[in-house]
C-alpha cells in the first residue's frame, strides 16, 4: 500500500472503531441537553459545539458513526448479496429465466433511484431498515449485472474451458476458477458504491426518511441546522465533514483494491 | 488498376443516396425497437405498483385514501373507479387501462387531481435539471480539456479535486453555499425564491458532483484515444494538433461521457428531490416527498412513473446520440 | 539545403533513441547508421522490441513523447531533421513521407469514414482543390486496388476486410505521393494470399519512383520486395548488406536463426519427421503399425446466425491420428480449422459424425467416464496468458491438472519438475505468475500443462503465431523433443504453412469448412493438388533457394 493511504486507511479503522465502541471516544451523552448552552461555538468544554437543544456536537457525530455508516454498509451488503444471487442464476438457469430476471432488473432501472427508495419508503414506512432496504433494492440491478457478464464472460474463458479438460466437474471449475475471478469485479463495483450509498443515506435522512429522532445521525444533524442557519454555521459544517471523509476514505481505498485487483488480472 | 473504375458519377450518386436512405431506416428502426422495449420495461413498473397497492396492509380504498378522512360516497365513488369489488385480474386490467388514458387519479390527502399537482410542479423541476445538465456539460468539457494535456501531478491533483467534490453530500453542499453566498455575502437569494438568481446556488450544488465525475471520464477517455494507433496515423499525414484534436480525438472521447450524461440526467431527477428541498423550491421533490411521509399512494405512484417515463426517454435520447457518433454500432442492429 | 535528386534520400549516421523512465533511461535505438536511396525498397528486419520501429518513427518525429533523439547525421533529401521543429515537419509528414502502420483497423480512425481518411493528407497538404478531393481519394482508392471504390469511400473501416483496410491505409499514405513511404509491418495479422497482394500493390508504387522502408519481422516478406537489409537486434544493427546476399547466405547468428526459423525449401528442419509407423503407413488402406488415438468421422458443425440463416463452420471432415504423429491441419482465417479442434476435444457437439478417443466416442461418455477421457486430450491455444487463470503462478497451473487426479503432494512434486524438464524450463519460474514470463516462457509452460494430465493427444491451436520467428523456432523444437520421448500426438492447426511443414507427418488443407486436400506433408506441399493448395503454396514467401520478387500487379485486384 502506498503512504499516502495510510491515512485514509487510519480513518477508516477509527470509523469503524467509533461505530463499534462510541463510548472509547467521549464520556458525554450525546442526548443529553443543557438548556444552558443552546448554539455555544466551538470551545474547550465542547469542541465542536452545541446544537439548538444544546447537546454536545462532538459527542452526537461520535455516537452518529454507527447509524450513518450502517445503513449504507448494510444496503451494499444486501445488495451484493442480492444481486450476485439473480446475476448467476440469470447466467445460469438458461435463456427464458435470463429474459425475465434480466428484464425485471430493466423495470428496477427505469425508476430514477432516490424515487424507487421513495416508493420503498412509502410501502414500508420510514426507518434505518427501510432506507437500507430501500438503498439495497436501488443498487442490486448493478451488481446482478455485472455478476451475470461474469459468469457468462468466464464460462467461456480459456482456463476455464483448460480446467474442463484436467477433469474436474462443473462445480469444481466453478468454485475454483469461476467464483474467484468473478468475485473481484463484483467486491470493485461493491466498494465504489459504498461511498455512493454512504452520501445517499445521509441524504435520506436529510430528508427525514431514516433513523427516527433524536437518533444522532449526521444527515439529520445537518436537517436540524437549516432552520439556524443565519445563526449558527458549525451545526451545519461539522456533520458534513464527517460524512465526506468517511466517503473519501471509502473511496481512496477503495480505489486502491481495485486497482490491487486490476493489476493481478490484466 | 484504374480500369476498375468503370462506375459513372451519376451511379455512384444514387448508391450514395440508396447507403443514406438505409441508414436512416435503421436509425427510425433502432427508435422503434427501443420505444417497444421502453413500453414493456414501463408495463412493468405499472405491474409493480399494482402489486404493491394489493399487498399494503388495509384494503387497497383505504391505502389510496391514505387515512384521509372522507365521506362514505367518496369512498363508493373510488371503488366504481377503480372496479375494486371486481374479480383480481379485473381490476388489474381496470387499473392498466387508467394508467394508459393517463388517467392518475386523485390524491385524497390534497384534495386535488394527481395530474394538475404534477403538471404544476414538473416544470420547476425540470429547469432546475435543464440548467443542471448545461452547467455539468460546460464545467466538465472545460476542466476535462485543460487538464488532459498537462503533467502528471498537475492530472492527479485534478483527480483528488475530483474525488474530493463527488465526495461531497450535494445536500450539504447546497448548506454551505447558502451560508457562504446567501447568508454571508448576500449575493444570492436565500431560499424559496423562483427568480432566476435563485436558480445558481441549486444549480451549482446540484452539478458539482455530476461535472466531477464527467470531467475524469473525459479526461481518462482523451488520454486514451492520444494513445490509439490513428493519432500516431493521422500526424503521420502532417495535420496540425488542433485539427488532430477536434477531429480524431475528441470523439472518441464523447462517447463513454454521453453514455454517463444519459444515466446522470435520469439521476438527477432523484437528485432535484433533494436540492429542492434545501433551497425550499417548488417542484417534484417536495411533492414527492410530502406524498411519502403522508402515504399518499397515488401521488406516489403518479411521481414514480411520471420520472420513469422522463428517464427512458432520456435513454432513448443517448442511444440515438451514440449512433450518431460512433458507427460501429449501426450494424449491431441490423 | 541540397537541390532535390542529389544525394541519398535518407541517410542517418548514429542515430539513437533514448527514454526516460521511472526505472531510468531505456536505450531503444543504440547508434544505427543506414541510407536509403530513391527508388529503392530498404527494409529493416527484427523481433518485437528490437527497435526497428522506434528507428522509422524518427525519420518523421514520431517517437512519442519524452524521447531523446540524437544522431550525428539525419538528413531526408538533404534537410537536417534535427533542426525541423512543428509546423515544419507537418509539412514533411504526409506530403514527402507517407507512414503506414501495422494494424489497420487501429490505424484509420473507426469513427471516420474511409474517404475522410484519405482525403486527410490531400486537405492538409492541398493536393488537389477542395472541389476535386472526394473525386481524387475515390481514383486513390481505385489505384490501391480497391473494387467499388466509391462506396467504398463511404463505409467505415469496421466494415471492409483486413486486406481492404490495409489497402485504404496505404492508399492515404500515398495521397500526397510522397517521395518515401515507411511501411510499419504492412502485412501482418493478413492472409498469406491477401499479405501477397498487398505486397504487389507495394511494389508497383517503388516501380513507380517511391523509395519504400519497410518494417518487419517477417523475412519472408522482407524477401520478396527488399533490396537492402539490415538486421536489428537490440537497438543495433548486427547485419546488413543486398537482400539476397543476406538472407540466403546469413553471416550473423542472429540473422541465421532467423532465416533458419523460417526456411522453407531444402531439408525439413528436423530429421525423422517421417510417421513414426514407417512411410508405407501414411497412404490410404494402409493398416498401420502405430496405434490410432483419435478418429472422427463425417463431422458437421453449422451456427445460426441471427438474421443471416445458417452458417457451415466444418462440413463432412473426418481424422484418424495416430499415436505419435502430427497431423497438420492448414487453413487461412474462417476455415473452420479451430472448430475442428473443438470438437476433437469434445468441447463442441458436432450436429452430425462422431468423435472417438481411443476407440471410445465422445457421445458415448457420460459424467465422471467423460470427465476422464477428457484428460486424453489436451489444448495448446494461441494465447498461453488467457489460457492461464490470472491469479495462479506457474505451479499451481502444472499442479492443477495433477490435483484434478488427486496426485499426492510428493508425486505432484516429482512430476512437476519432469514437466519443467521435458520443455526446458527451470524451476525458478515457479513462483511466478504467468504473466511476470516471457512469451517464450509461457508457451512452453502451457505445453507442460498439457502434458500433465498424461493425454494421447494435443490440439495445437496456432500455438506459435503470436511469437517472434527465433521463439517460434524454440517452441516447435520443444514439441518435437516431447513427441520423441513421450509419443504423443499433435493435431497441429495453423495457418502459416512453413511452421505446418516443420512439424507435420500428415497435412489436412481446409477450406470453407472442408478438407480440399490431405496426405502425406511431403506429398502434398511438393506436388499439391487442388488448386486452393497450389495457391496457398504459392502465396508464401521464400526465399532460401532461389531469391525470387512479386511480379508486378500479381493478383492485385480482388480481397
Amino acid at each position: 500500500m502506498p503512504r499516502s493511504l495510510w491515512p485514509w486507511t487510519a480513518v477508516l479503522v477509527v470509523l469503524a472503531v467509533m461505530a463499534a465502541v462510541p463510548s472509547l471516544f467521549t464520556g458525554i451523552d450525546p442526548d443529553a441537553a443543557d438548556l444552558n448552552a443552546l448554539l455555544h461555538p466551538p470551545s474547550a468544554g465542547h469542541w465542536l459545539g452545541t446544537d439548538q437543544n444544546g447537546r454536545d456536537l462532538y459527542a452526537r457525530i461520535v455516537y452518529g458513526a454507527r447509524p450513518s455508516l450502517l445503513i449504507g454498509t448494510g444496503a451494499v451488503l444486501l445488495a451484493l448479496a442480492a444481486g450476485v444471487v439473480i446475476g448467476v442464476a440469470a447466467a445460469q438457469l438458461g435463456r427464458v429465466a435470463d429474459q425475465v430476471l434480466s428484464r425485471s432488473l430493466d423495470v428496477v432501472l427505469s425508476v430514477p433511484g432516490l424515487l424507487l427508495v421513495f416508493l420503498v419508503v412509502a410501502v414500508l414506512g420510514p426507518g434505518s431498515g427501510t432506507a437500507a432496504v430501500g438503498l439495497a433494492v436501488v443498487s442490486m440491478p448493478g451488481f446482478a449485472r455485472v455478476a451475470r457478464s461474469e459468469v457468462i464472460r468466464l464460462r467461456s474463458a480459456q482456463y476455464v474451458e483448460a480446467a474442463h479438460g484436467f477433469g474436474w466437474s462443473r462445480a469444481q471449475v466453478v468454485a475454483r476458477h469461476v467464483l474467484p475471478n468473478a468475485a473481484g469485479p463484483v467486491l470493485a463495483l461493491a466498494t465504489v458504491s459504498l461511498g455512493a450509498m454512504i452520501v445517499a443515506s445521509s441524504s435520506l435522512s436529510f430528508v427525514g426518511l431514516g433513523p427516527r429522532p433524536p437518533t444522532a445521525e449526521w444527515g439529520a444533524m445537518l436537517s436540524d441546522s437549516r432552520e439556524f442557519l443565519a445563526l449558527a454555521w458549525w451545526p451545519a459544517v461539522f456533520p458534513g465533514v464527517a460524512i465526506t471523509v468517511a466517503v473519501l476514505a471509502v473511496t481512496f481505498v477503495g480505489q486502491h483494491l481495485n486497482r490491487r485487483v486490476e493489476g493481478r488480472l490484466s | 488498376m484504374a480500369g476498375v473504375l468503370k462506375t459513372s458519377p451519376a451511379g455512384a450518386a444514387a448508391r450514395n443516396g440508396r447507403r443514406s436512405g438505409q441508414g436512416r431506416e435503421t436509425l427510425v428502426r433502432l427508435v422503434l425497437v427501443r420505444l417497444a422495449a421502453s413500453a414493456g420495461v414501463l408495463w412493468g413498473a405499472v405491474t409493480v405498483t399494482f402489486v404493491l397497492l394489493q399487498v399494503m396492509p388495509g384494503s387497497t380504498a383505504d391505502v389510496l385514501l391514505a387515512r384521509s378522512s372522507v365521506g362514505p360516497e367518496v369512498r363508493a365513488g373510488i371503488i366504481a373507479e377503480y372496479g375494486l369489488d371486481d374479480p383480481l385480474p379485473v381490476q388489474y386490467l381496470t387499473y392498466l387501462g387508467r394508467i394508459v388514458r393517463g388517467e392518475l387519479g386523485e390524491s385524497y390527502v390534497l384534495r386535488r387531481p394527481v395530474w394538475d399537482e404534477i403538471a404544476a410542479q414538473f416544470p420547476g423541476t425540470l429547469l432546475l435539471v435543464a440548467t443542471t445538465l448545461l452547467a455539468t456539460v460546460v464545467a466538465s468539457v472545460v476542466l476535462g480539456v485543460v487538464s488532459a494535456n498537462r503533467r502528471a501531478w498537475v492530472r492527479s491533483l485534478f483527480a483528488s479535486a475530483e474525488s474530493l467534490v463527488v465526495a461531497l453530500p450535494p445536500f450539504w453542499l447546497g448548506l454551505l453555499l447558502l451560508t457562504v453566498f446567501s447568508f454571508t455575502l448576500h449575493w444570492f437569494p436565500a431560499i424559496g425564491s423562483s427568480s432566476p438568481a435563485g436558480l445558481v446556488l441549486p444549480t451549482a450544488a446540484l452539478a458539482a458532483g455530476p461535472a466531477a465525475v464527467v470531467a475524469g471520464v473525459l479526461r481518462e477517455g482523451l488520454l486514451r484515444a492520444m494513445d490509439e494507433p490513428f493519432v500516431v496515423t493521422a500526424r503521420a499525414r502532417g495535420i496540425g494538433e488542433a485539427a488532430l484534436r477536434l477531429r480524431h480525438v475528441l470523439r472518441h472521447a464523447l462517447l463513454p461521457v454521453t453514455t454517463l450524461l444519459g444515466w446522470i440526467a435520469g439521476s438527477l431527477i432523484g437528485g432535484a428531490v433533494i436540492i429542492e428541498i434545501v433551497f425550499s423550491r417548488q417542484g417534484i421533490g417536495r411533492l414527492a416527498l410530502s406524498a411519502v411521509t403522508n402515504k399518499d399512494m397515488p401521488m406516489v405512484i403518479a411521481v414514480v412513473l411520471v420520472t420513469a417515463v422522463a428517464f427512458v426517454l432520456v435513454t432513448i435520447a443517448v442511444d440515438i446520440l451514440t449512433w450518431v457518433i460512433d458507427p460501429r454500432t449501426r450494424d449491431a442492429g441490423r | 539545403m541540397t537541390p532535390a535528386g542529389r544525394g541519398p534520400l535518407v541517410a542517418v549516421r548514429d542515430l539513437t533513441v533514448r527514454f526516460p523512465t521511472r526505472h531510468g533511461v531505456v536505450e531503444a535505438v543504440r547508434g544505427v547508421s543506414f541510407r536509403v536511396e530513391r527508388g529503392q525498397v530498404v527494409a529493416i528486419v527484427g523481433e518485437s522490441g528490437s527497435g526497428k520501429s522506434v528507428t522509422a518513427r524518427g525519420l518523421v518525429g514520431l517517437t512519442g513523447e519524452g524521447a531523446r533523439v540524437g544522431a550525428a547525421e539525419l538528413t531526408f533529401d538533404g534537410v537536417d531533421l534535427r533542426q525541423v521543429r512543428g509546423r515544419a515537419w507537418r509539412a514533411l509528414r504526409g506530403r514527402r513521407v507517407g507512414f503506414v502502420l501495422q494494424d489497420a483497423l487501429g490505424s484509420l480512425d473507426p469513427l471516420r469514414r474511409v474517404g475522410a481518411e484519405v482525403a486527410e493528407p490531400l486537405r492538409a497538404h492541398r493536393i488537389v482543390p477542395g472541389r476535386q478531393v472526394d473525386a481524387e481519394v475515390v481514383r486513390l482508392l481505385g489505384e490501391a486496388g480497391i473494387p467499388a471504390p466509391e462506396s467504398r469511400a463511404r463505409q467505415y473501416p469496421h466494415q471492409l476486410s483486413g486486406g481492404l483496410r490495409q489497402r485504404a491505409l496505404i492508399a492515404s499514405a500515398l495521397a500526397a505521393r510522397p517521395d518515401l513511404l515507411i511501411a510499419d509491418e504492412p502485412t501482418t495479422a493478413l492472409d498469406a494470399t491477401v499479405q501477397r497482394q498487398v505486397l504487389a500493390l507495394l511494389r508497383e508504387r517503388v516501380d513507380d519512383g517511391t523509395a519504400v522502408l519497410l518494417i518487419s519481422h517477417d523475412l519472408g516478406v522482407v524477401a520478396e520486395i527488399a533490396d537492402h537489409v539490415y538486421v536489428m537486434k537490440d537497438g543495433r544493427f548486427v547485419e546488413d548488406g543486398p537482400a539476397a546476399a543476406v538472407l540466403e547466405s546469413p553471416s550473423h547468428p542472429y540473422t541465421k536463426t532467423l532465416v533458419g526459423a523460417v526456411a522453407w525449401h531444402g531439408r525439413a528442419a528436423r530429421p525423422g519427421r517421417a510417421s513414426p509407423a514407417g512411410p508405407e503407413d501414411v497412404g490410404p488402406g494402409n493398416a498401420g503399425t502405430a496405434r490410432e488415438v483419435l478418429r472422427a468421422e463425417g463431422l458437421v458443425k453449422r451456427y445460426t446466425l441471427p438474421g443471416r440463416g445458417e452458417f457451415t463452420a466444418v462440413e463432412d471432415v473426418s481424422v484418424t491420428v495416430r499415436a505419435g504423429e502430427t497431423l497438420g491441419v492448414v487453413g487461412e482465417s474462417g476455415s473452420g480449422k479451430t472448430t475442428l479442434g473443438r470438437l476433437l476435444m469434445g468441447l463442441l457437439e458436432p450436429d452430425a459424425g462422431r468423435v472417438l478417443l481411443d476407440g471410445r466416442p465422445w457421445d458415448g461418455l457420460r459424467g465422471p467416464a467423460r470427465r476422464a477421457a477428457r484428460r486424453g486430450v489436451q489444448m495448446i491455444y494461441q494465447h498461453p496468458l488467457s489460457s492461464f487463470d490470472p491469479r495462479y503462478t506457474a505451479r499451481q497451473i502444472l499442479e492443477e491438472p495433477l490435483r484434478a487426479d488427486r496426485a499426492p503432494r510428493e508425486e505432484r512434486d516429482r512430476r512437476v519438475a519432469l514437466l519443467l524438464e521435458h520443455v526446458g524450463l527451470a524451476p525458478d519460474v515457479l513462483d511466478r505468475r504467468a504473466r511476470e514470463l516471457s512469451g517464450g516462457q509461457r508457451q512452453r509452460l502451457a505445453i507442460a500443462r498439457a502434458l500433465a494430465p498424461g493425454p494421447q493427444v494435443i490440439v495445437c491451436d496456432e500455438p506459435v503465431s503470436a511469437l517472434d520467428a527465433s521463439i517460434q523456432a524454440q517452441v516447435l523444437d520443444v514439441l518435437a523433443d516431447v513427441q520423441e520421448r513421450l509419443g504423443v500426438a499433435y493435431v497441429f492447426v495453423s495457418h502459416d504453412l512453413a511452421v505446418i511443414r516443420r512439424l507435420s507427418h500428415r497435412v489436412m488443407v481446409m477450406k470453407d469448412g472442408r478438407v480440399v486436400e490431405s496426405g502425406e506433408m511431403e506429398k502434398v506441399f511438393d506436388h499439391p493438388e487442388h488448386p486452393y493448395t497450389k495457391a496457398l503454396i504459392d502465396a508464401v514467401p521464400r526465399f532460401a533457394s532461389r531469391f525470387r520478387r512479386v511480379s508486378r500487379g500479381a493478383g492485385v485486384t480482388g480481397a
